[in-house]
Order: C-alpha cells, then structure tokens, then sequence
C-alpha cells in the first residue's frame, strides 16, 4: 500500500531530504511496496527472542584516557565548502536547536 | 516586567513543581569518543578536534573508559543503581553544531538510575530523587554573527568543544520553589566537584541546568502543563527564571488562559523566559543502539572499585568534623564547602592547630586572604605548617589575636617564621598583671570624661581607655586582662 | 595471450625473482585501465603520484635483497572509493563527497600500504555502497567485463570488474548484504567478505555499522586470503573490532575437504534461483564430494525472513550514518538563505534515487510509531538468523550454496528497487549473523560466471578460504577469461 504524501513529506523532513513533487510520489509507490513486504516479519514469532544489536557479544571495549595531538585547523577546515580560516561557516539558523 | 509579576499575589492555591536536568563536563583527559584534549576552554577555534570529533566519513568512536568511571562515581554519591547492563544510542537530529548529525548518547539502558539528594532548605530536610545519570558527548558551539539569532545573516561552528565528555543528571520532580531549585543546584554541583569529576563553572558551561516547570493546585496528584527552561547560566538565573516562570504560569491559569507544552529561553537581559518552540515541533529523536560501540557489562569488582575510590562526602565529611572536632555545625559547613578546603582543615589540625581555632581561621580570615590573592593557603609564602605555628601561639596567649591576624595579613605573602617574628619584635602579649597596671591607670587618668561616662552607665565607653592601653602597648597587650583591671579600679 | 604475471602469487613470485619490477608491473597496469577503463568505468580516480613512490620504494627494497620483505611488496592494489585515503579523493561513489579528501587514511588501507603494495587507485561503487548492480555510482556505472550490456554486480562492482578485466591483480571492496561476493560471482573471480570484526572499519564510509566489512578481490583464493591477511586484526579504532589472534589462512588452506562435513541449505534452493545457476552449483557440491567431504542438506528455517530483516537494519543504520553530510564540514552544499532549505536541497541534491530511498525507509523504520513494528521486530529476527546458522554449524563445519540467484543481467533491467531487493537473498543471512563467506567461480550460464558461496562459522575464515581454495584447484572456472572486454582489447 503506498504511504500518504503526508507520510512521505514528514519521513522526508525528518530526514532534510528536500524533494519534489515528483519524489515524493514515486517514493510514496516505491516504499509502500517495501514496507509491504518487510511486514512479513510481522509473521515471525519472537515473543521470547532477544534483539541483537552486535554480533560477536563483545563487551567494555574501550580506550584508557590518554590524549593525542589534534590535527592542524587548516586540515580540520580544508573540505569545508564555507569557513573564515577558523571556523566554519553556515547560513543563517532560524531554529533552535 | 519581573517587578510587575513579583507583586503579583503570592502562590495560594498553586503549588509549583520542578525537576531539574543537569548537563555536566567530565574532567577527563582526554574527549569521550577520541583522543583530542577535554580541556578545550582558551583554544583557538577549532584546532581542537580530529576527524572522529569532527564527524568525518569513516571515522569511529571508542569508549573512555575514565569518563564511564566518573559517570558511575557520580551515580554513587547520589545513591543510584547501577545496572550491570548499559548501552550507547544514537540520538538523531541535524544542527551545525551536531557533526555526525546525531549525538552518541543514552536512552532506555543508562549507566544508573534511581538515586537522590539530600538537601536542606530554611531549616527543613528534603530529598530530591535523581532519575538517572548518564553519559553522552557534547556538542560543538556556534558562534553568530550579530547578537540575536534570529537577526544573524550566518553563523560560525566551532568543534573545539564536540565530543567532551557529559554527564546528564536527570531530577525527580521533587521541587517545589525557586529556593529549593537553586539549593539543589548549590549541592549537587557542590559534590561533582568533591569527588572530583566536574569543575562546577556555570558561565563557561561546564556546569548546565535546564529546568521542567509545572503548577498545579495545592493538593493535587497531578501534573500540571510542563515547561522546560534553557539558557540560564548562574543559580541567580535558575533563580530567578524559576521563579519568573511559576509566576508567568499561575497568572495564566489565575487568568483563565491555557498554558502549552514548550520550551522557553530565559532572556536574562529581560528577566523573562520567551517561547522558543512548542510541543508541535517536538523532535522524533529515531534513538537506537548505537552499532559502533559495544556495550558496556559494568562488573560488581568495576562498580566497588569505583565505590571505594569515592571521597567522604560534604554532608558526612562535616557531620564528622561536628563529632570528633568539637566545633559547630555553622562552621563545619563552610569548611567543607570543598574538599580542597576540608582537606586543608584536616592537615592543619593533625598538624598541631586547636581544631576550634583553626575552623575559625580558615573559614574567615584564611579563606578572604585566600580569594583575595587568588593563592590558596597550602601554596601561600606562609604555608600551612606556617599558620599551625601562629594558631599555636593565639592557642597559648603567646599573642593576641588582633596580633595574630595583622601577622597573618603580612606573611600570608611575605612569609617567615611567625615564633620567630614574634620572638624578634617582641610581639608577645602583655599579660604581666603589675605592668599592665601602671599603664590602666594612666589611662584613667588621661580619660576622665570617659570614665564619668563609663559610671554614669555608658558600658561603651569604656572601649577608648582600654584603647588607650592597647596603643600604649603597640596592641599587644592581653585585652581581656586589661578589661579586668580597668573594671576591678572603677568599682573598687 | 597476455604477457607476464598476473596473479598475486605470479606477481610476488617474479618480482622477487628479478622477472620483472614494480614500475614494470605498475606501467602494465597502468596500459591495461588506460586499454579497458574507458569500457568498464572500473576506477573513480587514480593515485599516480603514491603509486609511482610506492614502486620505487618497492624496487628498491627488492634490489637490495633484503630477507624480511612485506608480503605485497610491489604488487598493484585498488581499493574501493568508501575507503578514506589520506590526500586522494574519496567519494563512497556519490556526488555529495565530490573532491572530499580525507586527512586520514583507512585502517585496512594502511595496512596495505604497510605490507608494501602499489596503491594504483579508488574503484568506482554504488553510491555509498548501496546496490547490487553497481548502476547507483553518481559516476556512471561499471560494467562487466564478461559482457559490456551486462551490470558486474555491486556495490562493489569496480572492484571485481578492475580483477576481472586483469586490471590489477588485488583489490578490496566492502559487503554489507553480498556486495563483494556478488559481484565476485557476476564477474567470475574470487571475492571474500570476512568475519564481522575481523577486519577494522576504521576510514571505511559507513553504510550499516553492524553489517560492514573489507575484504578482497582476486583471481585465486590463495590471492584473496593474502589479501585479507594482510588487512585482518585488531584496531584500537574500531571499538567492534576483534582482539582475537587472526589465523594465518594460508597455513591450512591446501589441506582440503577430505572428512569436512558440508551444509547445503535447503532454503537457499528455492524459487527465483535460475536454473542453470542451480545446476552448476549441483556440480560444484558433486565436486566437493568427489574430494572427499560429506554433504548434508540442512535447514536454516529463518532464511525468508532474512531479506526482510537486512532492508530495515541496514536503511535505519544508513539513515543515520548518512545523516553527517550537511554540507557544514566537507562534501556538496546548495547554498540557500536558510539554514533549513540549506539542509534540504543539499541533501537533495548530493544523495542519488536509491542512497535516499533508503535514508527514507530507514528513517521510517525508526521514526516515532513505527520503531517496534520494523527496527525492534528486525533486531529480533536478527537474532533468529544468527542462531539458525550456530545450530547447523554444531552438525556441519561449513555451508555451501550459490552466491547470487542469478548471473550478470543487463543493465537498466530491474529498475523496480524491490525486484534488485530480492537478488541479495543469498547472501544477507551471512552479514545480519557476522558469517565469513566467500565466492568461488564455479561455472559458466549462457557464458556469464556464477560463483559457489562457502560461509563457516564466526572467526573460521580460514576454514572457508580452505574449501574454496580445494575446489578452486579441482576446477579450472577461475582461470577464464572474459571476453566481453577481452575481445576489442589489445
């Protein structure tokens, strides 16, 4: 069953994907149809089963607390598409966090 | 605007109800996913981060295992449960200060829960329930150009602060005024900083408070409309926003309005909180466990090691200094307000100094000489095993206090032995009754009018003779014996 | 045909000899994607200036007759472009890492490095690895050297098509739900997905964390497990990585089937596999056996239910992972006035048709309502998948079956995203329950590959690597060559 454009829309805006009209409606077909068939999972009984998160079962893996050099800001900054040679820069931002 | 509502008629039929949620900085070495240093307060911009700090494709987190060691010391001291199972989630939501576009953190299996405090507010004991304490990692900071936000044409990111270790400390709604807000905050703060895994500094946001705010007739079970308030970066603001807002709320119901379910800013510059965003525009958080970190199986051997690395306690620690010192609570109180302070307490009087005489000195002169010079007494030219020699000498009318202090004064930077000072410049107390005799009675004799005063029922007048004597002997003569004298001449 | 090595093993063999040197081998390599490349679109970028520094070094080391040479010494490598290397471009195949070089290089990239191999250059992928046909690169697609029409498989369909075509002889890709043995198998060589942690992530662009894992491209399986020993171990950047030793595979790896007891899945049989697929894999199972191993038929009933599973897990994992390019630090951005718009139609604009359809499935998935439902429901599934395959392993010492259901298809043929869904049937059980899993050559449909999917249990990959490697040398599937690419070559 396909999802509602309103479906479509609020998945897509909690995801900042901006799309258009017609994206919206190819993906509101295309994904209802996936998620038709993953429901099947909703026919395997797991009443009494775990979830697995990570496979393998390791535990407190973890590092002491030793520090290690940062990198030069220049490389920190060097892929960003906006910045002032300190930091990066974005346009104006409207809503709080 | 906040005068206009702190006339408003005080709370009668409402009762306010307030939880708090504490965001504090781990004093780890290093951050709480890579190895770039916590320390990040003074860097310039950005040259504090590391591809895995700055959420670049392909870099991965791995656990500090300090940070989970402070996390648990906290839990401890604020008698929470620690489960032996805890996981990382991911909290998902896209903000420039946010690098990977979520923030590792802790949902439904946190590190503890179900703790409290204990605290005392006008004279009366309560005890506020601690939710939960768990650990996350902080964001980076922006930077706008122009003041307000809403007016900036663009903003700067800085990561220097991305990733440092945080603890977020859940309360219970268990508060109910402004004033039991604050002194929750003065506590809990109070111990991060004793047990050593958070600086306590509000302005610089290593100490952070959001406040859940709701009223409801007196009475009632239940909740009312909740509102939560950020941005408030001293207990004066936690103060007065709380207070602000319980005012705001009842004037709403009082008024017949309908309040909503947001989050408002404290703007302090107004002295009001301002609706930044209701519950409409919520977030859908999409948390789930985090695949990149495994989870953590915290050991009954982890969690006792933990246990026993924790200090006596503030409340404990001055309660003990009641019993075994002999002084009052007033002061035991004052000297534990750190631990830096207690500790120094303890040595000075193991070290020889009246325990009751030390607490006075340390909580007084010691600690305004202290702040003043920004030097602490230990690091001070006098030095501790200093000032146990100069207590000692008060303790044994070796000299008079107001001696002792002027000393203090001068080797608390100068430095020098104060036996030998004294010894030197004979600053030993007069307390030679036959010599001080001679000197009160020249005193009567230069204080006539004084004198009559003085009979005539004026206890006050008496001050300038014992003065007299007091000068005549450069301050070191024994007041109270000079007193005596001068009261034994006057009646005889 | 061709001149010179072209196998790892020849390559290290003739190198060492003096036969020939790493410029020379690096050169040839050099002519043959300038020969083929234009064709297949089998490299995003090349790395001339580290290769030609590498070389150098390599000869040297070799001249001098030194005794503890690192195990590639001058042999030329690929890797696929969703590992970080330092300075080179890096796009995981999508146009919102456009010009992105990383300051850091990838744990298994450094580690090939280390071992003394030519790094030549980044192999062209779905985007963000997400595909099985290699059609979602933003930078057009790969094609199949066996049949230029045809799709090599993916997601890393650069990898397998730069071996296929003789290009180099080594390279590595990353499976998250088949996407080094399929391609392996639509390409006619050898590809391998290793144990889930044996191999660090550390600089590999993450599509699903928990599924993720590098491993190798080659011509023989001797290639692949040297490959994949050099990139194997703990890294201390990796928290899932595993600090357990690492088995050396080539100590065992001649030691044959003889007395191993071999699982065929009866669920991996099903509708939908082609029937000359099933046949050639019927052969392969009647070699194994004529090699003395015990074939059973077992049953891993949770089989159905994998596919269904992998498509929430992986999207949700992805969702996520992909939520950092926001046009702030690296990568594309569409400048608007608002910070919002800005998120929106950078978004829009970097990610292509299948990476955000799965960004939406999988926000979906985990979206407020819908996470019990799908993400909770999958995770426990997932459990179930893992414990199939732990309880025939208690019987069996590995499971056999055919990688992919169908050989290489034409390109553009399944442009309905559930239809190209289903073709990784074979192979997701292996990453939602942490298997090894290799894909050996076992025969040719219509004159297209297919390959024999060897899984073992958890950390068995030698084990793996070992009975591949016995019915590689039975048969001689793996050393033909295609002739699609071939043919208009030299």
């Amino acid at each position: 069953m396909p999802l509602t454009d309103d479906e479509v829309a609020h998945v897509a805006m909690l995801a900042r994907l901006g799309l258009t009209e017609e994206e919206r409606a190819r993906l509101a077909v295309e994904l209802g149809a996936i998620i038709d068939h993953v429901s099947a999972l909703e026919r395997v009984d797991t009443s009494a089963v775990a979830e697995t998160a990570h496979i393998g079962g390791m535990v407190n893996v973890w590092r002491e607390d030793v520090e290690r050099p940062p990198i030069d800001r220049a490389a920190a900054l060097a892929n960003a598409p906006d910045q002032d040679g300190s930091c990066f820069r974005v346009g104006a931002i409207q809503e709080e966090r | 605007m906040t005068d206009t509502l702190r006339q408003a008629p005080p709370v009668v039929d409402h009762e306010a109800v307030i939880g708090l949620e504490v965001h504090a900085q781990l004093l780890t070495r290093s951050k709480m996913f890579c190895g770039c240093p916590a320390a990040y307060i003074g860097s310039e911009p950005n040259t504090n981060t590391c591809p895995v700090c700055l959420g670049m494709p392909g870099t991965l987190p791995v656990i500090n295992r300090r940070a989970v060691e402070y996390t648990v010391r906290t839990a401890l001291a604020l008698h929470c449960e620690i489960p032996s199972f805890t996981k990382f989630d991911r909290k998902n939501y896209f903000y420039p200060d946010l690098p990977k576009g979520y923030q590792i953190s802790q949902y439904d299996l946190p590190l503890s829960r179900d703790g409290h405090l204990e605290l005392t507010v006008d004279g009366r004991r309560l005890r506020c329930g601690i939710t939960r304490v768990h650990l996350e990692e902080d964001t980076g900071t922006l930077h706008h150009a122009g003041d307000v936000l809403q007016s900036a044409t663009s903003s700067l990111v800085d990561y220097n602060r991305s990733g440092v270790p945080l603890m977020e400390i859940v309360g219970e709604p268990d508060l109910r005024s402004a004033d039991e807000a604050r002194e929750y905050l003065v506590r809990l703060r109070q111990i991060l900083m004793y047990i050593g895994v958070n600086d306590g500094n509000l302005e610089q946001g290593s100490f952070r408070c959001d406040a859940n705010v709701s009223v409801r007739p007196r009475g009632d079970d239940v909740l009312g409309v909740k509102v939560e308030i950020k941005n408030m970066n001293s207990f004066r603001a936690v103060h007065r926003a709380v207070e602000y807002e319980i005012a705001r709320q009842i004037g709403v119901i009082t008024s017949g309005g309908t309040l909503v379910q947001e989050t408002r800013g404290w703007v302090e510059t107004r002295g009001a909180t301002v609706s930044q965003r209701s519950k409409e525009q919520a977030h859908d958080y999409r948390y789930f466990p985090e695949p990149d970190l495994a989870p953590l199986v915290l050991s009954e051997e982890f969690v006792a090691e933990v246990r026993a690395s924790l200090p006596e306690l503030p409340e404990a620690r001055a309660a003990r200094l009641v019993a075994e010192h002999g002084i009052g609570e007033y002061e035991a109180g004052l000297l534990t307000a750190t631990r830096e302070e207690a500790d120094a307490y303890e040595r000075i009087v193991a070290a020889g100094a009246p325990a009751q005489l030390a607490a006075n000195w340390l909580g007084n002169d010691v600690l305004r000489l202290a702040n003043a010079s920004h030097v602490p007494l230990r690091d001070s030219a006098l030095g501790e095993a200093g000032l146990v020699s100069l207590l000692r000498l008060v303790h044994a009318g070796t000299v008079n206090p107001t001696t002792a202090k002027a000393l203090l004064e001068e080797l608390y930077s100068a430095g020098g032995d104060p036996e030998a000072i004294v010894r030197e410049r004979g600053l030993g107390q007069v307390s030679d009754t036959a010599e001080l005799g001679v000197l009160v009675d020249a005193a009567i004799a230069s204080n006539a009018k004084a004198i009559a005063d003085f009979q005539a029922g004026k206890e006050s007048a008496l001050q300038p003779v014992v003065g007299h004597v007091m000068k005549a002997t450069r301050g070191r003569a024994d007041a109270r014996l000079v007193n005596r004298l001068l009261r034994e001449r006057l009646s005889g | 045909m061709s001149a010179g090595p072209e196998t790892v093993a020849e390559c290290i063999g003739a190198l060492r000899s003096g036969a020939v040197t790493s410029a020379e081998l690096l050169d040839r390599t050099r002519a043959r994607i300038a020969a083929l490349d234009p064709r297949v679109n089998s490299f995003l970028g090349l790395t001339d200036a580290l290769a030609d520094e590498a070389a150098e070094e390599a000869d040297r080391r070799l001249r001098s007759g030194a005794e503890d040479l690192p195990p590639l010494c001058g042999v030329p490598v690929a890797v696929k472009d969703v590992l970080c290397l330092e300075g080179a471009e890096t796009t995981a195949g999508s146009r919102i890492l456009a010009g992105f070089r990383p300051p850091y290089t990838a744990t298994a990239v450094g580690r090939l490095l280390d071992a003394g191999a030519v790094m030549v250059g980044k192999t062209n992928c779905d985007e963000f690895a997400m595909g099985s046909s290699n059609e979602n690169s933003a930078y057009g697609p790969v094609r199949n050297p066996w049949d230029l029409e045809r799709v090599p498989g993916g997601s890393s369909g650069g990898s397998a098509a730069a071996v296929a075509a003789r290009m180099v002889p080594l390279t590595m890709g990353t499976d998250t739900g088949g996407s080094i043995r399929q391609p392996a198998a639509l390409c006619g060589v050898v590809g391998f997905k290793p144990t889930y942690g044996r191999v660090s992530r550390y600089g590999l662009i993450a599509f699903a964390s928990s599924l993720d894992q590098v491993g190798p491209f080659a011509l023989s399986v001797e290639d692949a497990a040297l490959g994949y020993h050099v990139i194997a171990g703990h890294d201390p950047l990796d928290g899932t990585s595993s600090p357990t030793a690492v088995e050396d595979p080539l100590q065992g790896l001649r030691e044959g089937v003889d007395g191993l007891r071999l699982g065929v899945p009866r669920e991996y049989f099903g509708e939908g596999l082609d029937p000359g697929v099933r046949a050639a894999t019927e052969r392969a199972l009647e070699v194994l056996g004529s090699l003395g191993a015990t074939l059973e038929e077992v049953s891993l009933p949770s089989t159905d239910a994998a596919l269904s599973t992998y498509y929430v897990i992986a999207p949700a994992e992805a969702s996520s992972n992909l939520a950092r390019y926001d046009g702030i630090r690296f990568g594309l951005r569409e400048d608007h006035p608002s910070l919002l718009q800005t998120y929106l139609h950078t978004r829009d604009a970097g990610f292509g048709a299948e990476v955000k359809r799965r960004i939406m499935l999988g926000t979906y998935a985990l979206s407020s309502g819908y996470y019990d439902a799908y993400y909770r429901k999958a995770q426990k599934v997932r459990t179930l998948i893992a414990e199939d395959f732990a309880r025939v392993f208690e019987r069996v010492d590995a499971l056999v079956s055919p990688t992919s259901p169908v050989t290489a298809f034409p390109l553009g043929a399944h442009s309905d995203p559930l239809s190209m869904y289903l073709l990784d049937v074979l192979t997701v059980p292996v990453n939602l329950a942490g298997l090894p899993g290799v894909s050996v050559p076992c025969g040719l449909v219509d004159g297209l590959p297919t390959g024999l999917q060897v899984i073992a249990p958890r950390f068995m990959d030698a084990r793996a690597l070992r009975v591949a490697h016995a019915y590689e040398q039975a048969t001689d599937w793996h050393t033909l060559r295609p002739g699609g690419v071939e043919a208009r070559a030299s």
